[in-house]
């Protein structure tokens, strides 16, 4: 219990913000237009709260490997990223338990910024291998 | 429109129905672009498995703009996104999504009127199976 989850940095560029806008079909104009998104009340372009939910993801699929299943993933997203900074995925373990014969674990987690704030919360309920399948 | 004066009358309308289901192909390079997008170098997903975030990219484009139709938002900010997954999403698979709007919440923001708006969308494979089921909000204004 409290066991990490090995952290993943990611920095996105906007580049990516554009790679992410066409892999998804995400063409809201907050994401690449700095001019829009002042109008809008933002400071700049601000990075799509579900490319962060992704960057969650992926947390999880490194973490638990090719013999893990993702089975829910949750994020709320409470603040702004900016792209060109860092946001820093971690998480820990909250419960481990057994149902139907499988290995349950719940994480928390979040993105921090480069301040140390976290932008983005979550949780995550994950299928682990038992120990007789060879993990 | 005037900002505070945000009509949201239409989007009421739909508060509940089903939108007309839309199906997608999966198709190799979709998922491999998507996971570029993400920087995720994983080699599984340049090797035929299909990350679980990927349901994401699935009919969404569409559902923004039948949204932005409904409704005269300035913009969208997403605010939360749950997911939950019965089984991977394969190459080859035809997924078939539908949208539904389940709340709606108005508030008062110092950019006029704000619209938290909160909807569902399930995901069925072309075997009528679950694959995945996601609760998503966006704050239009």
């Amino acid at each position: 219990m409290g066991n990490e989850v090995t952290p993943l940095s990611k920095e996105p560029t906007t580049k990516q913000l554009v790679m992410w806008a066409g892999a998804v079909g995400d063409y809201i104009p907050i994401h690449y237009d700095k001019d829009f998104a002042q109008s809008r009340g933002l400071s700049g372009v601000i990075v799509h709260g579900q490319l962060v939910g992704a960057f969650l993801g992926q947390l999880v699929t490194d973490w638990i490997g090719e013999g893990g299943t993702l089975r829910k993933l949750s994020c709320s997203y409470k603040g702004m990223n900016y792209p060109g900074e860092a946001i820093t995925c971690k998480g820990k373990v909250t419960k481990k338990y057994v149902e139907d014969g499988r290995h349950y674990v719940e994480c928390s987690l979040w993105a921090e910024n480069p301040k140390g704030e976290k932008t983005a919360s979550g949780t995550a309920v994950v299928i682990l291998p038992t120990r007789d399948s060879g993990d | 429109m005037a900002e505070g004066s945000l009509d949201i009358d239409v989007l009421k309308g739909k508060l509940g129905v089903e939108w007309e289901p839309r199906s997608y192909p999966v198709e190799s390079e979709m998922v491999r672009r998507f996971a570029r997008a993400v920087g995720d170098p994983n080699p599984h997903w340049q090797e035929g498995a299909v990350p679980p975030t990927f349901v994401l990219a699935i009919g969404f484009e569409q559902f923004v703009d039948d949204l932005m139709s409904l409704a005269a938002f300035g913009t969208v900010l997403m605010g939360g996104t749950e997911l939950e997954f019965y089984q991977p999403i394969k190459l080859g698979d035809v997924i078939t999504v539908v949208f539904k709007i389940t709340n709606l919440r108005e508030r008062q923001g110092k950019m006029g009127n704000m619209v938290f708006t909160t909807f569902d969308s399930s995901y069925k494979n072309q075997k009528q199976e679950t694959v995945a089921n996601c609760r998503q909000m966006v704050i239009g204004y």
